[in-house]
């Protein structure tokens, strides 16, 4: 473990509640106890569980501060007493974790960020469904929109991921055991979220993400083979409107510019003032994705998108469907036309809104 | 989508099921290199199988063991192999007679990957095993990344080392459960600081080796459950790019840029044409030639039915779960109305992205 500089992070990264992140992490946590190492626990949730909670025994646990929001308290890790206390090595459980409002910081992935610029290690646990570019897909595969949401980057920075694996039968077995949750919340659980399609699809999930992140660790990953033919390297730009489907389009280019290894921009070409607001709210989703993201302004979008893209040397664009129009705007093109008429050397990929 | 199957495929899976209950189940935890703590999570299930009433037998074990697994033991049944000596080797077989006899409700093997000596019943451990289960027998067992035959090409262009020892990679696939034992490569090297270990980068390439075999077993019994259960075809964690062929199309440009996607994201590569019966000589030539790419590329290639190209296309993308389809145009293709078949492709793509390549010459 590094004593100078930023802490190092480490993620047990699961594919749902039950298959033993935090048991993992603990019991990781006593053997790095054993050898002498100063570790403290920053953040736990027991969720009840008996063998779990026995983990913790043994091991110093930092008190928690209590915040009343809308006149209930709630307790959140207390990151400035982590700081003064400064263990060489911080256990924060459930990395995804949306602060209460009126905390320091909005999520608890930025309170860890503190730890860590401030050179303690962090041991942390998340599940692969709240990875933000695979949100669309989670929704798709199991019908649940995630809310709480890390950026792809967040987790990509961390030093190691670790997969905690378990198969759905045996996770099954732990929730209808009483094992997970309480035994009227497990069944409830068994019938809707946690059945046997949806577990699997998670797990295959999980498994080609934390391979992902080995391979992005990996600094010699096969460059080339990421690359446009004539050897450029790839970037991406993503064409972005106040449509709702936006955020489908954002996620999904951000993704395949991630696995091409690719740089990616987004822009925005506006012909009227109206629907600002969403386009804003769109922008500022890219930036927080680490998406360079500009607004032009322009009466001709697919020529301005046509010039930025030439200018930008961009290989590949990603847009939305153009939306159905009336039958006597049937005889105009569509910007997506427009688009690739005018943009004959760069490809252009058209996402799918991916509806249920 | 309804996807139901036809009756005949029915009974297979009916007869499949059948035969699938007499036997025992089989799990495997799979690891990516020894020290991984593969054996310690089977025998810590096996303890914990025992605790809740299941009757587990040792059926074999590693003649060195950790502490912490030599405590598990010491509170399980063993059926302990037979040691023998073969032209100067050692060997440890297993005592399938006793275990016959025994016919515990589970059986833990460590080791799956051993050899028996010449003369065996078996010539391979793993066939013992099916033995095993075939009785109905289930089993815990244990297995390295580096031991799946299938994979031994790629294990020696990492380690430079191929393992005289080996288990088929179908084996694995008939597993009812596997599961990944994962730890950072650091940990491994802490644990054997001797040098006999690979180092961390190559270490790091066997964990994404086994990490995408597991994920490629699960994708698999995702399909089968989708199948069973006759369900839509979501969106599944796999990249799946289907190329459409067409004689006019860029089918290079294509082919290639698909093998790269897929390749980046560990995903598959399909190509398919729709079968058309009065092409000239030139563009069934050109067909051909893109053909022989796409199966150079390593595509898995598909002949699609049907008077309707879009229709054809649409339902066979459906059916194969494609998350990208990449397809040639031609701007001259603007039909009535401004309406051309890539337009009522888009506008019916609900769930897969659509990445458009000008046909050449057009530019």
């Amino acid at each position: 473990m590094s004593s100078a500089g930023r802490g190092r992070l480490r993620i047990y990264l699961g594919y749902a509640a039950g298959v033993g992140k935090t048991y993992r992490m603990l019991e990781e946590a006593l053997a790095m106890r054993q050898k002498g190492i100063d570790i403290v626990i920053a953040y736990f949730e027991p969720h009840g569980r008996q063998e779990t909670i026995a983990k913790t025994e043994g091991l110093e646990t930092i008190p928690r501060q209590t915040l009343v929001y809308a006149g209930t308290p709630f307790e959140e890790m207390d990151a400035d007493a982590v700081l003064q206390r400064k263990p060489a090595v911080a256990l924060v459980d459930e990395f995804a974790h949306t602060n209460v409002p009126g905390s320091k910081r909005l999520k608890r992935w930025q309170d860890v960020h503190v730890l860590l610029e401030a050179g303690i290690d962090v041991l942390t646990t998340m599940n692969v469904q709240h990875l933000e570019s695979l949100n669309d897909q989670v929704w798709h595969s199991t019908g649940v929109r995630v809310r709480e949401t890390v950026p792809d980057w967040v987790v990509d920075e961390a030093d190691e991921v670790v997969l905690i694996d378990l198969t759905p039968r045996a996770l099954r077995n732990r929730l209808e055991r009483g094992v997970v949750y309480p035994q009227e919340k497990a069944q409830r659980a068994l019938v809707n979220f946690f059945t046997e399609g949806n577990l699997t699809a998670l797990r295959e999930m999980a498994m080609r993400h934390t391979a992902h992140e080995v391979e992005e660790k990996l600094d010699a990953a096969p460059g080339p083979v990421g690359s446009h033919p004539d050897g450029r390297k790839e970037r991406i730009l993503i064409c972005l409107t106040g449509s709702p489907s936006s955020a489908v389009l954002i996620r999904r280019g951000k993704r395949v510019a991630d696995y091409l290894q690719a740089d990616c921009l987004a822009i925005h070409v506006s012909s009227t003032p109206q629907g600002r607001e969403a386009v804003e709210r769109h922008m500022s989703f890219a930036r927080n994705l680490r998406i360079a993201a500009h607004l032009l302004e322009g009466s001709d979008v697919a020529r301005a998108i046509a010039d930025f893209a030439r200018a930008q040397r961009v290989t590949q664009i990603f847009m939305g469907r153009s939306m159905p129009r009336p039958w006597w705007q049937r005889f105009s093109e569509t910007i997506v036309h427009q688009v690739v008429r005018q943009t004959r050397d760069i490809q252009v990929t058209i996402v799918a809104e991916r509806r249920r | 989508m309804d996807r139901r199957p036809d009756p005949e495929e029915l009974l297979r899976r009916v007869e499949a099921g059948e035969q699938r209950e007499r036997r025992g189940r089989l799990k495997v935890f799979l690891g990516y290199a020894s020290r991984v703590g593969k054996s310690f999570r089977m025998y810590d299930e096996g303890r914990r199988r025992k605790q809740r009433g299941q009757d587990v037998v040792v059926g074999a074990m590693q003649s060195k063991v950790t502490p912490d697994i030599q405590e598990i033991l010491a509170r399980l049944e063993t059926v302990p192999p037979i040691s023998t000596r073969h032209a100067g080797r050692d060997y440890e077989v297993i005592d399938l007679t006793a275990l016959f006899r025994r016919h515990p409700e589970i059986c833990l093997i460590d080791g799956l990957a051993y050899d028996n000596p010449p003369g065996s019943r078996n010539p391979q451990r793993w066939q013992d095993v099916r033995e095993l289960l075939n009785r109905g027998i289930g089993i815990l067992t244990a297995v390295n990344v580096q031991h799946i035959k299938e994979q031994q090409d790629k294990v020696e262009r990492i380690t430079g080392k191929r393992s005289a020892y080996s288990v088929p990679e179908e084996f694995l696939r008939e597993a009812d459960e596997i599961e990944i034992v994962d730890a950072p490569p650091d940990a491994l090297l802490d644990r054997l600081p001797d040098g006999s270990m690979p180092d961390s980068r190559r270490l790091a390439e066997l964990r994404e080796l086994a990490l995408l075999l597991a994920a490629d077993v699960v994708e698999r019994q995702l399909q089968e459950y989708i199948d069973a259960h006759g369900i839509a075809a979501g969106w599944g964690a796999q990249e799946r790019i289907l190329v459409c062929l067409t004689p006019r199309s860029n089918a290079a440009d294509m082919l290639r840029s698909g093998q790269r996607n897929s390749a980046r994201f560990h995903g598959a590569l399909l190509a398919a044409y729709v079968q058309q019966d009065h092409l000239n000589a030139k563009d069934r030539q050109n067909l051909e030639s893109h053909l022989t790419l796409a199966r150079e590329l390593g595509a898995e290639i598909h002949c699609l039915k049907g008077t309707d190209f879009v229709d054809a296309i649409l339902q066979f993308a459906r059916e194969q779960r494609i998350t990208q389809l990449f397809v040639g145009h031609s701007l001259r293709d603007r039909g009535w109305l401004g309406r051309s078949p890539i337009d009522r492709l888009i506008d019916a793509a609900d769930h897969f992205d659509v990445r458009l390549f000008p046909h050449p010459g057009e530019s």
